[in-house]
């Protein structure tokens, strides 16, 4: 497993980005399945940023990611404000565009890119998300 | 991200060169709404070096758009986007809200 910790700012997804992309690459996922992980993980940031946080600077966001082959694992942690993203409702998508509004569309992304998603409060941990990607065979 | 501004008879080209984020998405609305503050709302957004967008640049594009669509004055077209960004678009249902050429030329001319 390979841990790294990045300051809670949006100047920080793009390193967190290149330090999950290449987990990806090393786990032997195809370009569109890195893309995946690497878009999910950025909504994932935003998210811990925006919302657990409140605001940039207030926060680091731990990333772990452990690579198998064909699969990848990003645990993302923080310890700022837990929420129930089943509280989070799916957005209303294929309206017409006076009427699309962004509420939930990065949790949305998340769960559509990522084959598998938990999150949970750990005492003493915080809340830490789990999202894994597989390589799938006709790719 | 870089992005340089190109205007034309009937259009602008706004060229955006690396990723589109929570960071850099400001910048990309900046010039966006200098466009559409200046009453020019036909735009061509060449994404051909573009090489990541999250939902919050995709939201500054989508409330572009909501503007330019407007009593039909114009409209925010796209321009080669890749097909991993493309999928994420369709993913969400936003590829419907934008036409998108895989040529510069044929998307300036479409004005």
């Amino acid at each position: 497993m390979k841990t790294s910790s990045f300051p809670g700012r949006y100047d920080s997804l793009a390193k967190v980005s290149e330090f999950v992309v290449e987990a990806a690459r090393d786990a032997g996922l195809s370009s569109e399945e890195v893309y995946a992980v690497e878009l999910a993980v950025d909504e994932a940031c935003c998210n811990i940023i925006d919302h657990a946080y409140g605001g940039e600077g207030k926060g680091e966001l731990n990333c772990s990611v452990i690579i198998d082959d064909g699969k990848l694992t990003v645990i993302l942690s923080d310890h700022g404000k837990s929420f129930d993203p089943r509280s989070i409702p799916d957005p209303k998508l294929k309206v017409p565009i006076e009427k699309l509004k962004p509420r939930g569309v990065g949790l949305y992304l998340m769960r559509k890119l990522m084959d598998e998603i938990k999150y949970e409060t750990i005492p003493h941990r915080g809340n830490v998300l789990t999202m894994v990607k597989r390589k799938h065979e006709d790719t | 991200m870089e992005i340089s501004l190109t205007e034309y008879k009937r259009c602008d080209v706004v060229t955006v060169n690396g990723r589109v984020d929570s960071s850099t998405a400001p910048k990309l609305e900046e010039a966006l709404n200098s466009i559409v503050e200046a009453g020019r709302y036909k735009i061509v957004i060449d994404m051909t070096n573009t090489n990541f967008v999250s939902s919050k640049g995709w939201w500054t594009l989508i409330e572009t758009q909501k503007k330019c669509k407007r009593y039909r004055r114009g409209e925010v077209v796209l321009v080669n986007v890749l097909p991993e960004i493309r999928s994420s678009l369709d993913m969400v249902g936003m590829g419907s809200y934008f036409q998108i050429y895989n040529d510069l030329t044929a998307a300036v001319a479409s004005f």
